[in-house]
């Protein structure tokens, strides 16, 4: 079983905090992470490398250099190869070009029976690179998976994730899933596996050793631009009362009553 | 190509460093300069340099299609066992509302089985167009054959706006067609504008948990697609007086080619797990203690009729399901009240819930940072307000 885990490098959220002064984001001692919804990509791959007893689970992230240390930490938690597609000509790419130029570099990796990806990223937060990549490899795609119930050489059978429950799907391999947190609970690295990752080579993949229509990637390959960006309005808060818990409920009750929601 | 500082313009007023999300941005000299190897040319320095016009981002697409050929605002209508999903409702109002801006069409595209009276309905919630794609095998959400039937109509009718709502539904197969037509896909839309000189869609949507919001366009491919957050765009209201044409279009199964295969679906056990469909929700976290505590979240959600929803902290307790996890990594809502109770408001829950029209917070700690963004901070324990919160609601029934 080969597969591929696509994962990005993002800005460690849990400190994205506003400068109420000036409105901007504060970016300082911020570091960068695994995106959240790829460890459970890449814990999933391992478990399922396991499962069959054996393959190897590579994992390919597009950004600038120093997004090797996303693909270190992939490895200390059980990938195998660590693959850095970087290239003065991806930059500036949409999440078009981004699905287009993963696609051409999954297609230099080999023989693919599976590929994973978190559901989406934290920062973007767009879900679209997943779907994307599987359509330009022309692979079939379940999206927001949370278990994966079988897995042979030639399918695969997921519980989907919808809004009002889930579905049972079966797709044949090769094939791309999107994962939710729910999946699993990704282990920590052990020391073995720091010290693998710490020495693993990281093979890159640019343009040199890749065939990409030109026209097709970075901020000409990318139908979408940002117009302009700006912080959001802050909710201030309201009102903030205290008291006995029956002076608050009747507080609260009213105001309830009032908003009219209630059928 | 790429970005350029003019050294006249510049002033060195370090408004793009601070703007930059990237720290791609520092100044020398007295003037910015552009760590090319960080900057991903996001354009929010540029903005940022409105005043003075100093960076600019030149670019050339690679598009060839002629804008001009592709007209109207299409709107994809989900449908959930044959009854339409209440977000298409939406998308009707907000794509009527953005073709009237261009003076163009409303088309709707449905795709369902013996669906023809909600097809024929679809016009008087405003499209002036309907495309009905009929089949048995349409009864059910597939990505493959969604996003074929989708690509179809989007050859045929050239829209220049395809609209869908941000569900599971849409956020699966919408990429894809968006991958397979080259077309400008936002995603999670919670505004949608015109720029009514050059005919462009605007769509903005928060990224970095909502912390930032980004207008994104499309201007030299089309179609221009965005999905849009559920709950945010107001619904159609119907109007038995419109008239429209109603195309249906009877699909051959033997020409469908889908790759999944649906086994099986299953409801979640409780009936009030849909919290991105729900008007209120009672949300639970640490502060709740206990499992067995989360009663006093049903009992209040069932007074108000509304879901139940929990935080991080909750979740991973294991006091409730994932699916009921409000937050960066679980679910996003905006109902029109949300009760928080024992959630002290991290910047990831609050990701997740800040667009809600009401915020009712309950929490021991008067510092929580819940209380920044509550309409109402009851300083309190949850344990103790809720139950009285649910027979005050109850007697007052």
């Amino acid at each position: 079983m080969n597969i591929v885990v696509c994962i990005k490098q993002v800005p460690g959220t849990t400190q994205v905090k506003i400068n109420p002064e000036t409105g901007t984001l504060i970016r300082d001692g911020v570091e960068a992470v695994v995106n959240p919804f790829d460890e459970y990509a890449i814990e999933e791959a391992v478990r399922i490398k396991e499962r069959v007893g054996g393959g190897t689970v590579k994992v390919i992230t597009m950004g600038p250099p120093q997004a090797d240390a996303a693909l270190r930490s992939a490895i200390s938690v059980g990938a195998d190869e660590g693959y850095l597609i970087s290239d003065r000509a991806f930059a500036g790419s949409d999440t078009w070009a981004t699905s287009y130029t993963l696609s051409s570099a999954v297609k230099t990796l080999g023989k693919v029976d599976l590929i994973i990806c978190g559901k989406q990223a934290i920062d973007g937060d767009t879900a679209q690179v997943g779907p994307g990549v599987a359509e330009m490899l022309n692979i079939p795609f379940v999206a927001w998976v949370r278990k994966v119930e079988e897995i042979t050489d030639t399918s695969i059978k997921v519980e989907r994730l919808m809004e009002e429950g889930y579905d049972v799907v079966e797709m044949p391999l090769p094939g791309l899933i999107t994962v939710v947190k729910e999946i699993n609970e990704p282990r920590l690295a052990s020391l073995k596996g720091k010290m693998k990752a710490k020495s693993a080579e990281i093979k890159k993949i640019d343009t040199t050793n890749m065939t990409v229509d030109p026209e097709r990637v970075g901020l000409k390959g990318s139908p979408t631009q940002v117009f302009r960006s700006f912080v959001p309005e802050r909710k201030s808060g309201g009102e903030k009362i205290s008291g006995e818990a029956a002076e608050l409920a009747q507080k609260a009750a009213a105001v309830i009553q009032n908003l009219g929601v209630v059928k | 190509m790429g970005i350029q500082v003019s050294l006249e313009k510049c002033i060195g007023c370090s408004l793009c460093v601070r703007a930059c999300a990237l720290n791609a941005i520092t100044v020398a000299e007295k003037k910015a300069v552009i760590d090319t190897a960080k900057c991903n040319m996001c354009g929010v320095c540029v903005e940022a340099c409105k005043k003075y016009g100093a960076i600019t981002i030149t670019k050339d697409s690679s598009a060839k299609i002629n804008v001009n050929d592709y007209k109207g605002v299409a709107v994809f209508v989900e449908q959930h066992e044959g009854k339409v999903a209440g977000v298409s409702f939406e998308m009707l109002g907000e794509g009527r509302k953005l073709a009237d801006q261009l003076g163009e069409k409303l088309i709707a595209v449905l795709l369902g089985s013996g669906m023809e009276a909600a097809a024929n309905d679809l016009v008087k919630f405003g499209a002036d167009k309907v495309v009905y794609f009929d089949s048995p095998e349409l009864a059910r959400f597939r990505d493959d054959t969604y996003a074929a039937l989708m690509c179809e109509f989007v050859d045929a009718d050239k829209p220049a706006i395809l609209l869908a709502g941000a569900s599971a539904i849409g956020r699966s197969f919408i990429p894809k067609v968006a991958a397979r037509v080259w077309g400008g896909l936002t995603a999670d839309c919670t505004k949608l504008d015109i720029d009514t000189e050059k005919r462009l869609l605007l769509g903005t949507r928060p990224a970095f948990g909502g912390n930032l919001m980004a207008t994104i366009i499309a201007p030299h491919h089309r179609p221009q697609i965005a999905t849009v957050r559920h709950k945010v765009m107001k619904a159609a209201v119907r109007d038995d007086s419109r008239a429209g044409e109603v195309v249906v279009k009877r699909v051959d199964a033997s020409k469908i080619t889908e790759r999944t295969k649906i086994l099986d679906f299953v409801k979640e056990v409780e009936s009030t797990v849909n919290i991105t469909e729900a008007d209120i929700i009672v949300s639970g976290g640490r502060g709740m203690g206990k499992a067995e505590n989360f009663s006093y979240i049903r009992d209040l959600a069932e007074a108000l009729g509304g879901a139940v929803g929990a935080s991080r902290a909750a979740v991973d307790a294991g006091w409730i399901p994932y699916s009921h996890q409000v937050g960066q990594t679980g679910k996003t809502v905006c109902p029109k009240l949300y009760i928080a109770c024992g959630i002290s408001g991290s910047v990831q829950h609050m990701a997740g819930m800040q667009s809600s029209d009401f915020i009712i917070a309950v929490n021991k700690d008067p510092a929580a940072d819940i209380f920044h963004i509550a309409n109402l901070g009851l300083v309190g324990d949850a344990l103790q307000v809720l139950p009285e919160l649910t027979k005050a609601f109850k007697e007052r029934k």
